[in-house]
């Protein structure tokens, strides 16, 4: 092993960050408040790297013991639990650690010009540099429960930061509601890892796995690891807004576009992906917790994508895009194929990061405007912004050789070809592919195309102050600075080149001491690749079909959509509703909930036992003592009437005694 | 020699007249005579049973109870002067002040 690569910074320099600029930062310039934030999360982002390069890939799984935390019995006793502040880097946490400080470097860069001109400048880096401490310590644990500390810290950066505007009551409440819908999957993933310290008295991961392994793979009947990777997935299905929890990262779009960008596109609903590769070996030996895992992955893809279709909000549709491309993600590690899940989650956080940072680009040049009806020919006022979410849309419709297409693509083979896998998956897979590829130039060509639609100086200005951005009014689009753009070049940059480490099956081999080698190659390479083209070649087909029907749709004929949507009415209007999920969220648990509370725990349990308790304790007090206050008449005789009669009765008892 | 009980009898039927005039006199000079009866009532049966005992306490205990109703008189007859001064009245109905 050699020398300590000192890991703990990692996380520790964002803290370091959040905390300066969470106690300090109110009194501070802008400047200096941009310097501690960008130099912190930039500071963990250059000692990743150098960890990259200090690290040889012989020395990994490397492990960095921290500080000691729980210690119960003697070590390696039976019944004995221990967990550390340790950490834990291989190749997977290794590409974890690089997206998260890489992208969440660029997007603070990003926030500098977006956010500048908010009065609570301070508070936002102090919180995005929170996020990165949790995210990180999140990807670097060594132990399920440190890992739970990041997990659960996360969600609280979450709601910070959805949460951010918290004037807005829309904003607030959306931060509550990705909170509690949250904690239902982190009921699944605590109940897992109780399961696992009952059955395997460790939550450290080397540990874990290597009772696991000698565990047989639960093929006939679903068991212990069934279980256990059914509520990691629960709690994947929170943290990654998953059916049937997703609905917390449309509504999630409230907080400022940086933040979608960051925590709800490339890190954090990244994190169930992780988890669940990460737990890879529970997984691999419940084949039926895979199934799910699948199952769920391939249902929220489609589902997700067809929503996208019909919404007009730009954040909107770029939420049901990532909620749909993390059912992608979930479908790989269903099919066993979990280094092309922690690939394509590479990719998307490249791609999708850039298209939330490119439309706050637009958002901010159109003057905090998100409604796509009312924008349209921005191509000549904001060429750049365009350029680069141009590149976007190419890579997340999948077409070679950008990156999506490289991930995706690798994703919807080992949905056919792996013996976890199933041409349903696959062809799932690819009309989701389809689907995606129509509402991302849809979105393109709703943006860039056409005639500018929006409202013009005054209402820009109004426009702007709603939604909580800079308040100075501006006529035209404008191009964002260069502090915004130089960020969305280098995402841009990655999301042309970063599909091409695939080239040779690079990534995967890369992954393999991590994942192994799995049963994701199937026998006969050879005979299979001449499929793998062909498959392939659809993929691409679809996804050109896809582009080529938005481009008809909303560029050769714009007035064909309406007609379409008109035609089909009822359907229509149910996806542009979102399927009524949330109003039947709403109806099957939210109102029961808060009927429940109020007419039994509030008006009964509160009001009926617990006030009436206090109250009718004080009532009787007080009737009582009315009556008793009579006795006290200020009239001596009937003082001492009262002192006669008592003694009168004590000497009568005593008599009535002593004669007995 | 006059048996125990006689003196007993004398005893508790001074002691009830003192309760009697207490309860049922206005006069706070009348009460206090009244608390006096009792006392002496009291200090019968005492001296009694100490002649019938052979016992020199219950004596004792007689010069304690005339030294502190002495003490009392005093203190007793100051306030009784004390309330007629400030309240031109001696009927304990019309001093009924401390009450709720």
């Amino acid at each position: 092993m050699t020398s300590s690569l000192n890991l703990w910074l990692i996380p520790i320099l964002p803290l370091a960050g959040a905390a300066i600029n969470g106690f300090l930062g109110k009194k501070s310039s802008r400047t200096a408040v941009s310097v501690i934030g960008l130099f912190f999360s930039g500071a963990a982002f250059a000692w990743a790297l150098s960890v990259v390069l200090r690290v040889s890939l012989s020395d990994l799984p490397y492990r960095e013991y921290v500080a000691h935390w729980i210690r119960y019995g003697a070590i390696g006793a039976p019944g004995s639990f221990s967990a550390d502040f340790a950490l834990y880097l291989d190749q997977l946490s290794l590409i974890m650690l690089l997206v998260v400080t890489g992208v969440g470097f660029l997007i603070h860069i990003y926030s500098v010009g977006y956010m500048w001109d908010d009065p609570s400048y301070y508070r936002f880096f102090a919180y995005l540099n929170l996020f990165m401490f949790f995210m990180l310590t999140l990807v670097l644990a060594n132990n399920y429960l440190l890992m739970f500390i990041g997990w659960e810290g996360v969600g609280l950066a979450s709601y910070l930061l959805i949460g951010f505007w918290f004037t807005k009551d829309s904003a607030a409440s959306a931060g509550k509601k990705a909170f509690i819908v949250n904690r239902i999957g982190d009921f699944g993933f605590l109940i897992a890892l109780f399961l696992i310290i009952q059955n395997y008295h460790s939550l450290n991961f080397t540990q874990v796995f290597a009772q696991v392994q000698t565990v047989p793979s639960e093929t006939a009947s679903a068991g212990l690891l069934t279980a256990i990777g059914i509520l990691l997935m629960v709690g994947a299905c929170g943290k990654s807004a998953q059916i049937p929890l997703y609905v917390l990262l449309p509504d999630a779009m409230e907080g400022p576009t940086p933040v979608s960008a960051l925590i709800h596109a490339a890190t954090m609903v990244t994190a169930g992906v992780y988890m669940v590769s990460r737990s890879h070996m529970i997984f691999e030996r419940a084949p039926q917790a895979l199934m799910v895992v699948a199952v769920i992955g391939t249902l929220t893809a489609l589902f997700a994508a067809t929503i996208g279709i019909a919404q007009t909000d730009i954040k909107k549709v770029l939420a049901y895009s990532t909620v749909s491309q993390l059912g992608y993600m979930f479908m790989a590690c269903g099919v066993g194929a979990f280094s092309a899940g922690i690939f394509h989650l590479m990719t998307h956080a490249f791609f999708k990061g850039l298209l939330f940072l490119g439309a706050g680009s637009v958002i901010h040049a159109v003057g905090g405007e998100q409604d796509m009806r009312k924008m349209g020919g921005l191509k000549s006022y904001i060429p750049w912004t365009f350029g680069t979410m141009f590149i976007a849309t190419l890579a997340i419709a999948g077409i070679p050789p950008f990156a999506g297409f490289w991930s995706k693509d690798e994703i919807l083979w080992k949905a056919f070809s792996s013996p976890h896998g199933s041409w349903v998956f696959w062809l799932i897979g690819v009309i989701t592919a389809f689907i995606t590829s129509f509402y991302m130039f849809r979105l393109l060509f709703m943006t860039f195309w056409g005639d500018y639609h929006g409202i013009q100086v005054d209402d820009h200005g109004r426009a702007h102050l709603a939604h909580g951005d800079d308040a100075h009014g501006h006529g035209e689009p404008h191009e964002s600075p260069m502090v915004m753009l130089v960020p969305l070049m280098i995402l841009a940059l990655l999301s042309v080149f970063g599909g091409l480490v695939a080239i040779g099956n690079h990534f995967e081999h890369f992954l393999e001491p991590v994942f192994g080698t799995g049963f994701t190659e199937g026998a006969g390479e050879a005979a299979s690749s001449a499929k793998e083209y062909t498959l392939m070649g659809i993929s691409v087909l679809v996804a050109f079909a896809g582009a080529f029907l938005a481009w008809f749709l909303y560029v050769s004929r714009p007035y064909l959509p309406q007609k379409i949507a008109d035609g089909l009415n009822g359907f229509y209007t149910a996806v542009l509703n979102k399927y009524y999920v949330d109003e039947l969220y709403a109806k099957l648990f939210v109102k029961p909930l808060i009927d429940g509370s109020t007419s039994v725990l509030w008006q009964g349990v509160d009001r009926k036992v617990i006030d009436d308790t206090v109250n009718d304790t004080a009532d009787g007090a007080r009737v009582i003592s009315d009556n008793v206050r009579h006795m006290q008449s200020g009239n001596l005789r009937s003082y001492a009437g009262w002192i006669a009669a008592g003694s009168a009765v004590v000497i009568a008892y005593m008599i009535w005694m002593g004669v007995r | 020699m006059v048996p125990l009980s006689y003196y007993l009898v004398l005893s508790g039927f001074l002691f009830a007249c003192g309760v009697t005039g207490f309860l049922i006199k206005r006069n706070i000079l009348t009460i206090f005579m009244s608390i006096e009866l009792m006392l002496n009532g009291v200090n019968l049966s005492f001296v009694a049973f100490a002649a019938h005992w052979h016992a020199l306490a219950g004596q004792i205990f007689v010069f304690f109870v005339m030294v502190v109703a002495a003490a009392e008189a005093a203190v007793g007859l100051a306030i009784i002067i004390a309330v007629y001064r400030t309240r031109e009245t001696l009927n304990v109905d019309q001093v009924n002040l401390l009450k709720l």
